[in-house]
């Protein structure tokens, strides 16, 4: 037992958790509440002989990781709101270009310059819908720093396996909190590298023809491979074909890919789930307060449980479902206006059985929020 | 030169018109790489949205087709991460100097080695001929249908002023010269932009009746001289061509870095 032990903010745990997973190229811009992600990374990566570079907005900083990427490095952006507003042509191009690649948005109260320095989970749908077009996206989430470090590290990889661009949706809370982070030994949590592809030099090399598993191996920029990389639909080769059937295959590959993995993908916890009659589902900072409810009614046997999210997109439907059939009640706990809610809504048995305990004033949501919401609900008086 | 060596047969047919100037522009190109004896696996080419932009698409080196005014910041990742490529970047004058123009100037202040090739057809050609930041005022366009009031750019000042460290002009009238002034911006160290004024008669040369494409660069060799010639001293209005910045006193951005590196290993090792 040699583990390094830390008392760190949660952007802090994020960098940790890159550097674990191997990341060697950051390019950012100033904004609240991520900047400490750009700031910790500006010395940290020089330190291991990997590069970051503060870029001249916000735009260019995703697409300088975008190129570092296509080179063969491991590479990460982080922003917040308006950051992430301006990020969503480029994540497009990433999802429709496949570089894998991610993104940080620790979350801060919207819409537009909104509530800077207070936490918020508004960006949940634009995560999913941001950029235009039909497309698959990974959006990942965590309500502690070791969760953060671990999330962060599953991004890298799941960026890696999938060749996608991967959110990371975290929010001021957890962002900007202080608490205990312990970094394992290297090797305890396994890192997925770059899949190069084996074909020697003058072998016609498909950038874009999936293999048999539906992975793709890369090529690196600079090697013997010379290759086109566009955001137009594109053939094996990455040539621009507006054929109706390379357009139609292309963006059943790009969506499929995700959605025929989601039971690899999906990323929860369960808190006294087990024969739980009333559900909280939370994730994030809100989860924390969720998961405080339960362990207190636990202590008075009370039947109530969590389901903490930590992978949002693609959304776990059939997981959800699952876990919710015997449920009297869901309660979706979440700083937004119910943009989980929605989807717990659109997934469950009986939908009239799913409410909303939220608050969207800046403020973390306490305990007595939900449960005034689960007093109605229980039916024991308002 | 073997042209062919060069370019993918497989995306042939090019999408330019008949009379364009950017079939020039990548011929002159090929041309300065081939002289340089450049390996192809070296060389990256990275290109935004527009007519312009699908030069990158042709040429069989690693090319990375990018989005709208993007392609400098895309770039500067690519080198970044990897200081021992070539970059090239060819873009329209929209592209470049409109809704890229922050970039561009920002790559100037920055001095990464990259290249920029502004191929300034004074117009949005793909779009149906839209006025550029270089379309000029008085000139028709399709969005300026009683006349252009919007002040242009000059690249070569703009360049200058931001900080690039290499600037030149020329004309796709004037292949030999483009090709010599390819090459200097090629084997620069630093940020070098040139900017070539490239025939776009089926919007421009249309809409400002300038004739068809020879006729275009036959004003190509008109309206230009080579800077501090005496034909230009005396015709102040000619637009100038040739090398107008040339300076090595800067550092180029990945070699400070480097820098960088040693410093913050250093301090680790103080520290151990």
């Amino acid at each position: 037992m040699n583990k390094n032990i830390k008392f760190v903010q949660g952007n802090e745990a994020c960098v940790e958790g890159a550097i674990y997973a191997g990341i060697d190229f950051f390019a950012g811009y100033p904004i609240t509440p991520s900047t400490e992600i750009a700031e910790l990374l500006s010395r940290r990566l020089p330190q291991k002989g990997g590069k970051f570079v503060q870029m001249e907005d916000e735009i260019a900083s995703v697409c300088a990781i975008l190129g570092a990427s296509l080179t063969g490095h491991k590479v990460m952006t982080a922003t917040s709101g308006p950051g992430f507003s301006l990020k969503q042509e480029a994540i497009g191009y990433a999802c429709m270009a496949e570089i894998p690649c991610v993104i940080v948005n620790v979350q801060r109260g919207g819409p537009s310059t909104g509530n800077p320095t207070h936490v918020g989970q508004g960006d949940i749908n634009q995560a999913r819908w941001g950029t235009h077009g039909d497309h698959s996206i990974i959006a990942l989430t965590a309500s502690n720093h070791q969760d953060v470090f671990e999330m962060t590290i599953e991004a890298f990889n799941l960026a890696e396996t999938y060749r996608t661009p991967v959110i990371l949706l975290f929010d001021e809370a957890v962002g900007h909190m202080r608490e205990k982070l312990v970094i394992p030994e290297k090797n305890e949590i396994p890192i997925v590298n770059r899949l190069r592809t084996a074909l020697k030099k003058g072998v016609d090399y498909h950038p874009y023809l999936p293999r048999e598993d539906g992975r793709l191996p890369m090529s690196d920029f600079g090697g013997d491979h010379r290759y086109n990389v566009t955001g137009l639909l594109h053939d094996m080769w990455g040539f621009p074909s507006n054929d109706p059937k390379v357009v139609k295959g292309l963006l059943h590959h790009l969506n499929d890919k995700i959605s025929n993995n989601i039971h690899r993908i999906t990323r929860y916890k369960e808190h006294y789930l087990e024969d739980a009659e009333y559900i909280l589902i939370s994730y994030g900072s809100s989860a924390r307060t969720a998961i405080h409810i339960a362990k207190n009614r636990r202590a008075r046997n009370e039947k109530l449980g969590v389901l903490e999210l930590q992978s949002l997109w693609p959304f776990p439907k059939e997981m959800v479902r699952e876990k919710c059939r015997n449920a009297k009640a869901v309660l979706v706990v979440e700083m937004n206006m119910g943009q989980v809610l929605a989807q717990v809504k659109a997934c469950i048995d009986r939908p009239e059985t799913v409410f909303l305990a939220n608050r969207i004033d800046g403020e973390l949501i306490t305990p007595s929020d939900v449960k005034s919401i689960l007093r109605v609900i229980q039916g024991r008086g308002v | 030169m073997q042209a062919k060596q060069y370019i993918r047969e497989r995306f042939f047919p090019h999408m330019w018109c008949a009379g364009c100037g950017h079939g020039i522009v990548l011929n002159s190109l090929l041309r300065a790489v081939d002289q340089l004896g450049l390996d192809k696996n070296n060389v990256v080419m990275v290109s935004g949205i527009g007519c312009s932009a699908r030069i990158s698409g042709y040429v069989d080196f690693h090319s990375l087709h990018t989005i709208h005014g993007r392609a400098l910041a895309f770039a500067a990742g690519v080198k970044f991460s990897k200081p021992e490529l070539k970059l090239i970047v060819p873009m329209g004058d929209g592209d470049a100097l409109a809704i890229g123009g922050n970039h561009f100037i920002h790559a100037a202040r920055r001095n990464m080695d990259i290249t920029a090739i502004v191929m300034n057809n004074r117009i949005y050609g793909m779009t149906g001929g839209q006025f550029s930041p270089l379309t000029g005022v008085d000139k028709n366009t399709s969005t300026t249908p009683f006349s252009n009031i919007d002040n242009s750019f000059d690249t070569v000042e703009l360049a200058t002023a931001a900080g690039a460290t290499f600037v030149a002009r020329t004309t796709t009238y004037h292949v030999l010269e483009m090709t010599a002034l390819l090459k200097k911006a090629i084997e620069h160290k630093g940020f070098s932009v040139i900017e070539i004024l490239s025939q776009c008669p089926t919007q421009y040369g249309r809409k400002n009746k300038e004739g068809d494409a020879p006729a275009m660069l036959d004003h190509f060799r008109e309206m230009t001289a080579k800077a501090d010639s005496e034909k230009i001293k005396k015709n102040p209005g000619l637009i100038s061509r040739g090398i107008f910045v040339d300076r090595s006193d800067k550092p180029e951005y990945c070699e400070q870095y480097e820098k960088i590196i040693q410093k913050a290993q250093k301090a680790i090792k103080g520290k151990q």
